[in-house]
């Protein structure tokens, strides 16, 4: 029954038109943003809405993007694999236009404010090294980089999304006034998705997997 | 582009008076319905609602140009109210849960006569409009036209003794009006205060309209400070407590966060939030940002009380 339910879902990822759809989904909340932001829908201060709206998706991007393996794990479909990469991806569109909307709008290029932001102020510190560490990234996204860089070196260095995660969620947590709840959900779900990664490489899960063998043997480690 | 805008704050005090009948109508409709569940809703309506759009225009920016009075829409659904939610929104939203009536302000302390005023006693001050400039600590701000009364109004009727040297503030305190309160982003209830001589100046005043109408609720209803040449945060709202004490009193954002938020918390373009630069602030409605002045521009009659005094310390 369960394996019915995953062939069909698999399949449905594997269609050719599961990319397109998610490509199309991940770029809605833009153009909502863009519509609130042309029809007056982000409020007395739009600015700092945008700001704040291109952040969150962001933030929301990167943190299903990490969800990505260990969802793969969990439910045994390895088709969700395909889509890591282009969620990363648009976890740094978001960011972009997040930080162009800062740079280009909010502070309307004043570069000596926004660096003086950057080294004065640890919140904005951290989320540009967030934005660094996305760039970064999505520079080396592509099947040649891959390549060229070689698979470990390249897993390595992708490895650096963690801390770009934990960076972008203390940013938020690190902007707020007073103690909000919104900032800690975002960590606690990275954190939250991190302790899934561990549980899954800890010695008692290896364990595990050995002694329930015909259970867990489709699922792949990272 | 320069003329457009003049011509839209020329035009204010034609339009003043269709939307304040507007606004008036609408109050009696929501009224209405309040006096349905309260009961005995309807003297009080009548009456200091309207008496609050009569209010002469005491104070004003010297230059309307620079400082045109920021859309009512904006100054009511951009707030920081935070007894009603964080969000910007969430105070207009949500905030129709306080009930403003009855309501009493108790004054109390270091004074030779406390009393306790019904917001209809507080009405009866001779109300001022009073077009003020603010500036919130998130380096935002807007030009409002408040409807007010000198605070030092009520302090003198209370008669402050010799013992007096501050003057602490206290929001309402009951989460089943203010649900923000069950969540713990600041201690409850706020609390604020100034210096007396702070209170007493000419300029800090109890606000109980705006825009020519009684103040809604998310803007601090049904009376609230205004202190002009503050961070907006000291303008607490929804007060029902005035004391006068010898110590200076706690205030809520300084016991939250002593590092960011002084006691003093005058506007100061040179004294950055450690998180923030508060060199220069977007006013609601602008694109560019504009530089802060200090004492939000009232340095000329607030400086004064401060000569002396090392603003980097006393933030």
């Amino acid at each position: 029954m369960a394996t019915g339910i995953r062939q069909t879902v698999s399949a449905a990822l594997m269609s050719r038109w599961a990319k397109p759809a998610v490509f199309v989904a991940a770029l809605l909340p833009m153009a909502w943003t863009f519509w609130l932001a042309g029809t007056g829908g982000l409020g007395a201060e739009p600015i700092a809405e945008g700001v704040r709206q291109t952040g969150l998706w962001a933030l929301r991007f990167l943190l299903i993007a990490l969800a990505v393996t260990p969802l793969r794990q969990l439910t045994r479909v390895p088709a969700l694999a395909r889509f890591r990469r282009m969620i990363g991806l648009f976890a740094f569109a978001y960011a972009l236009l997040h930080v162009l909307t800062y740079v280009g709008i909010d502070q309307f290029f004043d570069w000596a404010a926004v660096w003086k932001d950057i080294v004065k102020r640890p919140y904005i510190t951290v989320g540009m090294g967030a934005f660094v560490i996305l760039t970064a990234l999505a520079a080396t996204s592509t099947n040649g980089m891959v390549k060229r860089l070689g698979g470990r070196r390249w897993r390595a260095l992708h490895k650096t999304v963690f801390a770009a995660g934990l960076a972008g969620c203390f940013h938020y947590v690190m902007l707020v006034k007073g103690w909000q709840i919104p900032p800690f959900v975002y960590l606690a779900v990275f954190a939250g998705l991190v302790a899934l990664r561990l549980a899954w490489a800890s010695p008692w899960r290896i364990a595990v997997r050995a002694g329930r063998q015909p259970i867990f043997s489709r699922s792949g480690g990272d | 582009m320069l003329l457009k805008v003049r011509a839209a704050s020329e035009a204010r005090e034609d339009e003043v008076t269709p939307r304040a009948l507007f606004l008036s109508r609408r109050s009696v409709i929501a009224g209405g319905a309040a006096a349905l569940a309260v009961g005995g809703m309807a003297p009080l309506l009548s009456g200091p609602a309207f008496a609050a759009l009569d209010a002469k225009t005491t104070v004003q920016p010297p230059d309307a140009k620079m400082d045109p009075v920021t859309p009512q829409k904006s100054a009511t659904t951009y707030n920081n109210f935070y007894e009603f939610g964080t969000g910007k929104t969430d105070p207009s939203e949500y905030a129709g849960t306080l009930k403003t009536r009855p309501w009493e302000v108790v004054v109390d302390g270091e004074v030779g006569k406390p009393m306790t005023f019904g917001i209809e006693d507080l009405l009866k001050f001779p109300l001022e409009e009073r077009i003020y400039r603010l500036r919130c600590v998130e380096a935002w701000s807007m030009v409002i036209p408040w409807v007010g009364f000198p605070l030092a109004e009520v302090l003198k009727r209370v008669e402050p003794t010799g013992a007096a040297k501050y003057v602490a503030f206290r929001t309402l305190h009951d989460p089943a009006q203010m649900p923000g309160q069950r969540l713990g982003v600041l201690n409850w209830p706020y609390t604020e205060g100034l210096r007396l001589d702070e209170a007493m100046h000419p300029l800090a005043i109890l606000a109980v309209g705006m825009y020519g109408d009684v103040l809604p609720n998310q803007n601090g209803a049904p009376i609230r400070l205004v202190v002009p040449w503050k961070y907006g945060f000291k303008s607490i709202k929804s007060v029902v407590r005035i004391t006068l004490t010898k110590d200076q009193p706690p205030t809520a954002w300084n016991r939250s966060q002593p590092f960011e938020y002084g006691f003093y918390a005058n506007v100061n373009p040179d004294v950055d939030h450690p998180r923030w630069s508060q060199a220069n602030e977007r006013r609601v409605g602008d694109f560019f940002r504009r530089k802060t002045l200090a004492f939000n521009g009232y340095g000329e009659e607030v400086a004064s009380l401060y000569s002396g005094m090392d603003l980097r310390k006393y933030f």
